[in-house]
């Protein structure tokens, strides 16, 4: 279907064109770059939060949120499941996708693990967008080891 | 006929008042600001009990003198609350569902809305007109 590969295409010319050769080089430019994608993800993902669990019974505890986010979001965004939840039952969640759409084009293996965490950045946003309106603050960062697979680690703050 | 509806969000402040008569906006605010406990009672007494297809619809809150107090609760803990008449004959709580979720697939139109920064106050058009026919449809 062409229309799972738009979002991929819009995804990389995104992060491209935040990494463009800027006149101000450093560590400072590109934290910024990481933050606009990353608060770009998150407005998505507070409107997929409103829109996609409309058709779905009233969430109980937390980790039928989690649950939502591994199968109605993931399959809305990426048109799989997410493979495998872990948790430690006190906040702490590990969400693995061991071929993470966004990065099966690049490589498949160790080349260009340094250069994966900009394409992740989005999709942390997301998580946390989607968490936000579904009434959790959390943290999510992004682990890779070995493309195309990859960790998120949310971490749901108690107020 | 609906006499008010009132859209309130997360953090418990009105997002969309509308009534008809509008000077009788004030009384309703109390109303409704009254009403929010009840629905978080109700639906924290549905719990395990849930069998609604969509949404969480614990339909009528209380009736008062003048109007009955309908509620209606989202996935992202927006309320919807309405006041309707009580000089009608009962509505059948399908009736009052069913307005509500049409009331809920606008308001997440709303929200996608990418321009106003979330939890700003605005009056959409289309919000606005759909929210005029419901209230004038409800008999």
């Amino acid at each position: 279907m062409a229309d799972t590969v738009l979002f991929e295409f819009l995804h990389t010319e995104m992060v491209a064109e935040l990494w463009a050769p800027d006149p101000d080089p450093g560590p400072g430019g590109q934290k910024t770059s990481l933050t606009v994608l990353e608060s770009m993800g998150f407005r998505v993902g507070q409107t997929l939060g409103e829109r996609l669990p409309q058709e779905t019974l009233g969430f109980r505890e937390e980790l039928d949120v989690l649950r939502f986010l591994c199968k109605d979001l993931w399959v809305a965004v990426f048109h799989k499941q997410m493979d495998s939840l872990r948790t430690n039952h006190q906040g702490t969640y590990v969400l693995q996708d061991n071929s993470f759409r966004l990065l099966i084009p690049m490589a498949s293996g160790l080349q260009y693990v340094e250069e994966a965490p900009k394409f992740l950045a989005f999709t942390c946003g997301l998580l946390c967008g989607t968490l936000h309106t579904l009434g959790f603050q959390s943290l999510v960062t992004a682990f890779v080891t070995a493309l195309p697979a990859c960790k998120f680690q949310v971490v749901i703050q108690k107020p | 006929m609906a006499v008010c509806i009132m859209v309130i969000v997360k953090e418990n402040y009105p997002f969309y008042v509308r009534s008809i008569p509008v000077e009788n906006e004030l009384k309703f605010h109390s109303v409704v600001h009254t009403s929010l406990d009840l629905v978080d009672e109700k639906i924290s007494a549905m719990g395990k009990a849930l069998v609604d297809q969509r949404g969480l619809c614990p339909g009528l809150l209380y009736p008062t003198e003048d109007y009955k107090v309908y509620g209606y609760v989202t996935n992202s803990k927006v309320k919807f609350v309405t006041l309707v008449d009580s000089s009608n004959t009962a509505h059948r709580d399908n009736e009052i569902c069913s307005m509500f979720w049409k009331l809920h697939n606008s308001y997440t139109d709303v929200t996608c809305n990418p321009f106003p920064n979330p939890g700003d106050r605005i009056r959409p058009r289309v919000f606005d007109n759909m929210v005029t026919s419901l209230m004038t449809q409800v008999c």
